[in-house]
């Protein structure tokens, strides 16, 4: 109910950025309703013209582009949604613990951490890929395990902060177990950072899945997902073709929108009154 | 105009005749080394109507890697095939009609059994470094890629050569283990560069060479720069002042140096955008035909592909229109199945073209005792461009005959040491070979090192070798239109395509109008036969 | 400032043994690959014979651990080796390639970091006005298309319609510093879309986070205003993630830009990294990887301590 009323008194950005943001999840679940062809299914010639037919006309395989968009949406929301998960769950909880416990524990993850991020991202995930194959698992897991430690990185930082403060001291003086610290003392307090970071983590998995579909490691065709059909079609925007913008609008409508959201998150969170 | 001359020559390769004086001037050229004193050697080189010298030809190629080396045995792509054809000569060379003539060799003369090569070296000849070439250089830039420690691309192609020696100064004999009527094209390969002997061996590290460019600076996966020596032995080649080679890898980045005026003339445009490159008037665009071809090879030895019914079905699923459109936008021609292209002087012209008919396949099916068929194909873009795409489109065509093929994308890394050739069913591709030996030879024969199909068949691996030692003509294209009907109707290639090589260049720099038929950029000698405008 | 000092020579020490674990870490990645530089230099024109020849030439016949003992051996001596695919020396390969990165780098951060600060800044003191709101907008808009998409459309514009820039940085052998700088500028441009959005959202939101906290509430009661606020009260104690972020980002300007190095033919040490790591150029890819390794430690470090630095909390901890 205060969910409700709260959503109701957000930001003229927010309510567009949710509305898409639940547009978005719709379009990915029920893509195969909504999709008048298959993902991969050969449907006509090749760049048909946009029609009834074909809503956004062909590819160079005729592929209905509109179905590939649609699922496009599935397969990349998907994989960004688990792997920005999977990278907070991981990097979010070690930084935090690391802060509060100090030490040793401090030591070994940061050392581990810091080595992991010495190497290159894009080399690591190279090898990476490389050694064990391009499929939408080892992505998801790859590209979660390089997020991880940057989110790491940076929750502990914030969790420092937080850590020499008065009230932490006081809740670890009562004798409070780790989970509590992390939980009540520690996250509440460090939560604002690290949201707008998960915003813009999100955004990046489909940037660095693009990265890598440059290099050839992305989600592999004839799987249909935006960063790979950006770059698919990049060559074409020097004759200022659009097709190549349509993928790369998604992305950006997507990107704008979560970050609204977590702008607005943030800002009621921070408690600040003034408008 | 330049372009009418294009076309004619084009039409004329298009009709798929053989163009029957060419073939005649070859052979003679072959068996008759004597001919070239009849003024005819200079025929491929004066057909320029005005050259202007002077000016920068600068390239945007792809195919340049920080790893590339001086030593023509690393030469793998066409950034050095391209840059080092103008710093080196080698002893013959490929004209624009395709045919083999001297280059630094002034004559050759061989044996009846075509066993014995004799190469009568062109005098006062001179290398970068004033050194003048003699018979003792050109024994040391081949023995650098022969011996059992040679890691060199050209060791297969030189699989032949018995012996190489000097007679004197100007003469070298090579003895083959078997005669080879096409060994003056042999000799031409780009890796088999003539570098002046230090000590016996070949120097390759100084980079110097007897062509028409002194190397100026080489920075792998970067550049390449080059400087026209004034005293080129070779009359009307080297009009550019110099030239300047840029490894660009990312094909939007060439078309946009291309579209900006940065450089002269790209390579490998990417297809989606000739259409587009076309109607910018200042730009022109050099397709080369048949300049390679993509395989689907199926394993005749694996026991899903040993029965011919089943390569056949499979030979009959393919639609290769439909590939020829969405996979080359146009850009190739159809293949039938052997590796020789439409075109090319060796082509069985009388060869019924194979056509995509999914009842004729259910027909092969039925043939091999079974209903239906479910094979996986692992395919790779290692192999080309749209090697996933063109087999995911067979899937699609192979469904219509009952056929279930399970595409199974592989890394490009690793491909061709790891799944081609070892696995039952993949994507492959070969550059097309100016002879039909040379072709047959590399892919196709028994135990050869990229028999990608493992095939062997008996009559096909005969008939080879009876075709590589025989003068006449007539008889030795006979044979060579049994072989692709072997290939088509027993091998265990599919061939769908012949892919052109698509390059385009700005109308700053022009040629004679008449580009050559193979390779790409001019057969790879861009530098020394084109000239600004 | 003593404990400061301790912690840095710490912090130094433990980089070391960081970049030696990177070395083994590369070092075992490639080596698990499958094929080896022979196979991957003759690549479909392999057969077993020059594989072989060219495995015994490259001294790859030897054990794994024997090559990587000679290679630490000779590396503490200062010799990087030679690269396996064309035997040129590593040391030469690199040198004009790194200068070339660290320009690079060099002046996309001279451009982004101060934008991105004042922006953030701006940003939070206006927060929530058109001003801010049309920051935040096209800031995400910028960081939302892949760095190639950035890249391709400024040269659409600069140089294929305007004509203003060379659409690649190609650089001529003597190039002078103006023509270096010209040909940078696209490059430059790009890089600083690509890591200003983050920056400057990180700087806003540190200093937004703090604005509620009951001492900047009382020095708003005292009247204090809002930009001094900001510069004397929150800035100081929001530095220590802005600091991190800023160091993340330099980091990325020297480490990941290779597709940027790719889309404007620059020549860098990304490429070539990505190349030797195709050809399993063993000793290259562990030189490029010890350089950027070594890169990101040193940001990393310098970032550490001057957060804490700043911070006199973690200056001198109680107890």
């Amino acid at each position: 109910m205060s969910l409700f009323k709260q959503l109701l008194r957000a930001p003229l950005s927010a309510k567009f950025g949710l509305a898409v943001i639940v547009l978005y999840v719709l379009v990915a679940l029920f893509a195969p309703v909504l999709a008048p062809y298959g993902e991969t299914q050969v449907v006509g010639e090749g760049f048909a013209p946009w029609g009834s037919e074909f809503l956004l006309g062909t590819d160079n395989l005729g592929r209905d582009m509109f179905s590939r968009l649609v699922y496009g949406a599935r397969n990349t929301l998907g994989i960004a949604f688990l792997t920005t998960v999977l990278a907070f769950a991981l990097g979010g909880f070690c930084g935090l613990v690391a802060a509060i416990k100090g030490g040793w524990v401090d030591q070994g993850l940061s050392r581990v951490v810091d080595i992991l991020m010495a190497i290159p991202q894009l080399i690591f995930a190279l090898l990476i890929l490389s050694v064990v194959g391009t499929t939408a698992t080892s992505l998801v897991l790859v590209i979660a395990l390089l997020d991880a430690t940057r989110v790491f990185r940076l929750s502990r930082a914030v969790a420092m902060t937080v850590v020499v403060q008065d009230f932490v001291e006081a809740a670890r003086l009562r004798g409070e177990g780790l989970w509590w610290l992390v939980s009540r003392e520690v996250l509440p307090n460090a939560a604002a950072p690290l949201i707008a970071e998960f915003g813009l983590r999100f955004c990046f998995v489909f940037l660095f899945i693009s990265a890598l579909s440059f290099l050839g490691l992305g989600i592999q065709p004839p799987t249909a997902d935006w960063g790979s059909m950006v770059r698919d079609n990049a060559v074409l925007i020097t004759f200022g073709d659009i097709s190549p913008l349509l993928p790369a609008l998604a992305v950006a409508l997507i990107t704008v929108s979560v970050n609204f959201v977590v702008d607005w998150v943030l800002h009621a969170s921070s408690g600040l009154k003034e408008c | 105009m330049s372009d009418n001359n294009n076309k004619i020559t084009q039409a004329m390769h298009d009709s798929g005749l053989p163009r029957r004086d060419f073939l005649k001037f070859s052979a003679t050229a072959a068996a008759v080394a004597g001919a070239f004193s009849l003024g005819l050697p200079m025929r491929g080189w004066a057909e320029e109507t005005s050259p202007k010298a002077g000016g920068v030809l600068r390239m945007g190629l792809a195919g340049g890697s920080t790893t590339d080396s001086r030593d023509p045995g690393t030469w793998a792509d066409t950034f050095t095939f391209v840059g080092f054809s103008a710093v080196y000569n080698t002893l013959s060379e490929i004209a624009v009609d395709g045919s083999a003539i001297p280059e630094l060799a002034e004559r050759w003369e061989l044996s009846p059994d075509a066993r014995i090569w004799t190469f009568i070296l062109r005098k006062g000849v001179t290398f970068h470094n004033g050194k003048t070439l003699d018979a003792n250089d050109v024994v040391a830039s081949i023995q650098h890629h022969l011996g059992d420690k040679s890691t060199s691309a050209a060791k297969t192609v030189l699989g032949d050569v018995a012996q190489v020696r000097a007679e004197g100064n100007d003469t070298v004999v090579f003895e083959l283990h078997s005669g080879n009527v096409d060994f003056a094209y042999v000799v031409a390969d780009y890796h088999l560069a003539i570098m002046p002997a230090k000590d016996g061996v070949a120097d390759w590290q100084s980079g110097v060479g007897t062509g028409g460019y002194r190397l100026k600076g080489f920075e792998p996966g970067v550049r390449m720069d080059l400087e026209r020596r004034p005293d080129y032995w070779k009359a009307g080649r080297a009009h550019f002042a110099s030239a300047e080679l840029l490894a660009i890898a990312d094909g939007a980045a060439r078309v946009n140096a291309l579209v900006t005026g940065q450089v002269d003339v790209i390579n490998k445009v990417d297809l989606k955008t000739v259409a587009l490159l076309k109607r910018n008037p200042n730009l022109a665009i050099e397709e080369t035909k048949g300049a390679q071809h993509y395989t689907f090879p199926m394993l005749t030895d694996s026991t899903q592909f040993q029965d011919n019914n089943i390569r056949l079905a499979l030979k009959h699923a393919i639609n290769r229109e439909t590939l020829l459109a969405s996979v080359l936008y146009g850009y190739g021609q159809i293949g039938n199945d052997h590796p020789i292209q439409p075109g090319s002087r060796f082509i069985n012209s009388s060869l019924e073209q194979r056509a995509y008919d999914p009842d004729k396949a259910r027909f092969y099916l039925r043939q091999a005792g079974v209903d239906s068929l479910k094979v996986r194909l692992q395919a790779s873009d290692a192999a080309y461009t749209g090697a996933v795409d063109a087999s995911v489109l067979f899937k699609e065509q192979a469904r219509q005959a009952g056929i279930d093929i399970d595409v199974v994308r592989e890394p490009a890394d690793g491909f061709f040491s790891n799944v081609w050739m070892k696995q039952p069913f993949t994507t492959s591709f070969f550059y097309s070979s100016l002879t039909a030996d040379r072709m047959f030879s590399i892919g196709y024969a028994k135990g050869a090192a990229w028999n990608e199909t493992h095939w062997d068949n008996t009559r096909f691996n005969e008939l080879l070798n009876a075709a590589r030692g025989e003068m006449n003509a007539p008889l030795r294209q006979e044979m060579y239109n049994e072989m692709q009907a072997l290939c088509r109707d027993d091998g265990g290639a599919i061939v769908p395509l012949f892919a052109s090589s698509v390059a385009a260049r700005s109308r700053r720099v022009t040629h004679g109008g008449g580009t050559a038929p193979y390779g790409e950029l001019d057969g790879l000698r861009l530098i020394e036969r084109w000239w600004q405008a | 400032m003593n404990s400061l000092y301790k912690l840095l020579v710490q912090r130094l020490a433990l980089g070391l043994l960081s970049l030696f674990a990177v070395a083994v870490i590369i070092f075992l990645a490639v080596g698990m690959l499958p094929g080896d530089v022979a196979e991957a230099m003759l690549g479909q024109a392999a057969t077993p014979e020059t594989v072989a020849a060219l495995r015994a030439q490259l001294g790859l016949d030897v054990p794994a651990l024997t090559r990587f003992g000679q290679w630490a051996w000779h590396l503490l001596h200062g010799d990087l080796g030679v690269s396996l695919a064309n035997q040129r020396p590593i040391a030469e390969l690199i040198a004009s390639r790194l200068a070339n990165t660290f320009s690079l780098a060099a002046l996309a951060a001279l451009v982004s970091v101060p934008v991105a600060l004042l922006l953030g800044i701006l940003a939070a003191l206006y927060r929530n006005s058109w001003f801010d709101r049309l920051l935040n907008t096209s800031a995400l808009s910028a960081v939302s298309f892949p760095e190639f998409f950035v890249a391709y459309i400024l040269i659409l514009v600069f140089a294929v319609k305007l004509n203003w820039l060379p659409s690649i940085s190609n650089l001529a052998p003597g190039a002078s510093f103006g023509e270096v700088l010209e040909r940078s500028l696209l490059p430059v441009l790009t890089l600083s879309l690509v890591v200003v959005a983050q920056m400057m959202r990180m700087t806003r939101a540190a200093l937004i986070n703090l604005l509620a906290s009951p001492y900047i509430e009382m020095a708003r009661l005292k009247g204090i205003s809002p930009a001094r606020i900001i510069f004397r009260h929150a800035l100081p104690n929001a530095l220590a993630p802005i600091i991190n972020v800023v160091a993340l980002n330099l980091a990325y300007l020297v480490v990941g830009v290779v597709v940027v190095e790719v889309v404007f033919v620059y020549p860098g040490l990304g490429q070539l990294l990505v190349d030797s790591v195709a050809k399993r150029d063993i000793p290259v890819v562990q030189a490029c990887s010890l350089i950027f390794a070594a890169t990101y430690i040193l940001l990393n470090t310098t970032a550490d301590v001057l957060s804490i630095a700043s911070n006199p909390r973690l200056m001198h901890p109680k107890g």
